[in-house]
Order: structure tokens, then sequence, then C-alpha cells
């Protein structure tokens, strides 16, 4: 897994059915990238649901947020809708897992990435990672306290 | 993890107010795991509240839970005339019926003064203080509860058992 003053790679992923984002296209932003299993995980637990009534306070540190998984950006569109996501969701479909092989967070035996957090700055460099135990949602302290460090 | 900030005097409290035992809880009026905790707290406190100095703390998942900011707002009403507990008992006891409506009603029927519950900058801001409060201390769904400003990880029944274990 990639850690504190490594580059982020740069990628380029659907972030809805006819739009891709690259990481190197957000320079000048500070960028946290959410990886995670699945869509569709119970409700109030949810990691993306918790992340998406905290967008003003990431906004507050001029950081966008999004979330990572190797759901298909369709699958995506639906869960994005059902859960009212104000964040883009980006799929790392095809090659499957491509982006979290390359940060070092994708769980082969399931298939799917690992539950990780990355805070890049405006810069492209890591600041902070996390892996969580995949049935724990981490929320978000780490984040903002990686926020923090950055002014 | 631990809670931030610690519990002060703008926190709604319960119980016994000097017990060295502190459980804050971070809910959501619309959320269905918090309704379900609700009565195994409240059985709680009737056992241990001589014991324990119980808070809440609102945590609203407001675009998943439509109510659930709205009911926070008016709970803080009801605060500033010391009916926090009644209104944070009622809306959950009957969180089925959670709607506008509902919600003037029920300050209707505890007096609370409706005219709070539109843009009062001040419950408004209670509630965002309390929401990053959780977010700062890693709440990551609700329930959660902190025991003497340490993340518990367990829900409401198992915040129960122990204490029982504790007690014997």
């Amino acid at each position: 897994m990639l850690s504190e003053n490594e580059i982020a790679p740069d990628f380029t992923l659907y972030a809805t059915p006819d739009q891709t984002i690259s990481l190197s296209e957000l320079k000048g932003s500070a960028v946290i990238l959410a990886f995670y299993p699945a869509d569709w995980s119970p409700v109030c637990s949810d990691q993306m649901a918790l992340y998406n009534e905290m967008l003003a306070y990431f906004k507050k540190y001029n950081a966008q947020i999004f979330g990572i998984s190797v759901d298909s950006k369709w699958c995506h569109l639906a869960f994005s809708q059902s859960r009212n996501l104000h964040f883009p969701l980006l799929a790392d479909f095809e090659p499957k897992g491509e982006v979290a092989k390359k940060y070092g967070v994708y769980e082969d035996k399931e298939g799917e990435c690992k539950r990780a957090l990355f805070v890049i700055d405006k810069e492209g460099v890591i600041v902070w990672s996390y892996l969580s135990p995949t049935a724990i949602n981490p929320g978000a302290d780490g984040i903002l306290t990686a926020l923090e460090s950055l002014k | 993890m631990s809670l931030k900030p610690a519990v002060d005097q703008n926190d709604h409290v319960q119980g016994t107010k000097t017990a060295t035992l502190e459980i804050v809880e971070f809910g959501d009026y619309q959320c269905p795991y918090c309704g379900a905790a609700h009565p195994i707290l409240k059985e709680m406190m009737e056992e241990f509240g001589h014991q324990i100095k119980f808070v809440f703390r609102n945590f609203p998942l407001s675009e998943i839970h439509q109510f659930a900011r709205p009911a926070a707002v008016t709970a803080e009403a009801a605060a500033t005339e010391n009916k926090f507990w009644e209104v944070h008992d009622a809306l959950f006891e009957q969180q089925s019926q959670l709607s506008t409506n509902f919600l003037l009603q029920l300050a209707e029927n505890f007096k609370v003064d409706i005219a709070q519950l539109k843009e009062n900058e001040t419950l408004q801001n209670k509630v965002d203080s309390d929401f990053e409060s959780g977010m700062r201390s890693g709440v990551n769904g609700t329930p959660t509860f902190f025991i003497n400003g340490v993340k518990f990880d367990g829900g409401a029944v198992d915040l129960y058992a122990l204490l029982k274990s504790e007690s014997h």
C-alpha cells in the first residue's frame, strides 16, 4: 500500500456513464480517495453516505472526495442516485481493479478494493493513507486531521 | 478514538450529572437502528441511571433521512424550554410517523415555540457542532456510543450487557 510522501499514481476512470476524471486534472486542490469494497452496503453505517454529509467540511479545506470501487459506472449511477450522493464514484472496472492495484489496496481473493483512504495534496503527493479493516467504516476523523496538516 | 470536544455545559444530560460513568450517544432521530436502541437505553437508564451521566449528541444523516435534521432542531428548540428529553423520547417512540406535520404537532403538544423551528441560527449551529464533534471523534454511523470519552465498539444491547456484567 502506498504511503506518505509517495507520488499518487495518475489514473483516468469513469465518474459518470460518459465522463472520465483523471487525477492529474485535479492538481491545485487536495484530493481524498476512498477505496471501498462494493456499492450497496447497509444504509446507516454506509461510508459513502457518511462522507456525503461532510462535503461542506471537506470543501473548507479545498479538498475533493472520490469514492472508488470495482463496480461499473452504471452500478455507481444507481447507487449514487439511491443514496443521493453529491460527489463522484469512480469505476475501477476495466481493467478490473487496476487503480486499486497501483495503490496497493486490491483484495485478490474477493476481487474488490480494500477499504482504504488516501489524502493527496495539491501537488499530487500522498500526505496520509490508512487501511481499515474491511468490515469497519473508518469514519472521517483521520481525513480531517490530514487535511488540517496541509494548511 | 476519543470524544472531541469533551462533554460540556452545552450538552443535554440525563441520569446523574455527577456520575463518574459518562455515556455519550451520537444519534439520528430517523435512523431505524437508533429507534431500536431507544427502548434498550431507556431500560438501561431505569436500572443504572443513578450511576450514569447520559448525553445525547445529534448526528443527522440528512441526505438519506430527510426528517433527521428538522427532528434534531425540534428537540433543540424544546431544550431551550427544558423539555429536551421529553421531546427526544417522543421522537424516537413515534419515529415511524416523522413528517413535517408531525414535528409541528409535537412542538405544539409540548408547547414549544414553533417560530424557533424555522431558521433559528443558534439551534442550527448546535446541530452542526454536534455533527462536527461526531466527525472529529470518528463516529461512523448511528448510534455510536462513547464511554468516558472512549469510542465503544458495540450497540445499545452490548452497552447494556457490559453494565450488567460490571455490576455483578
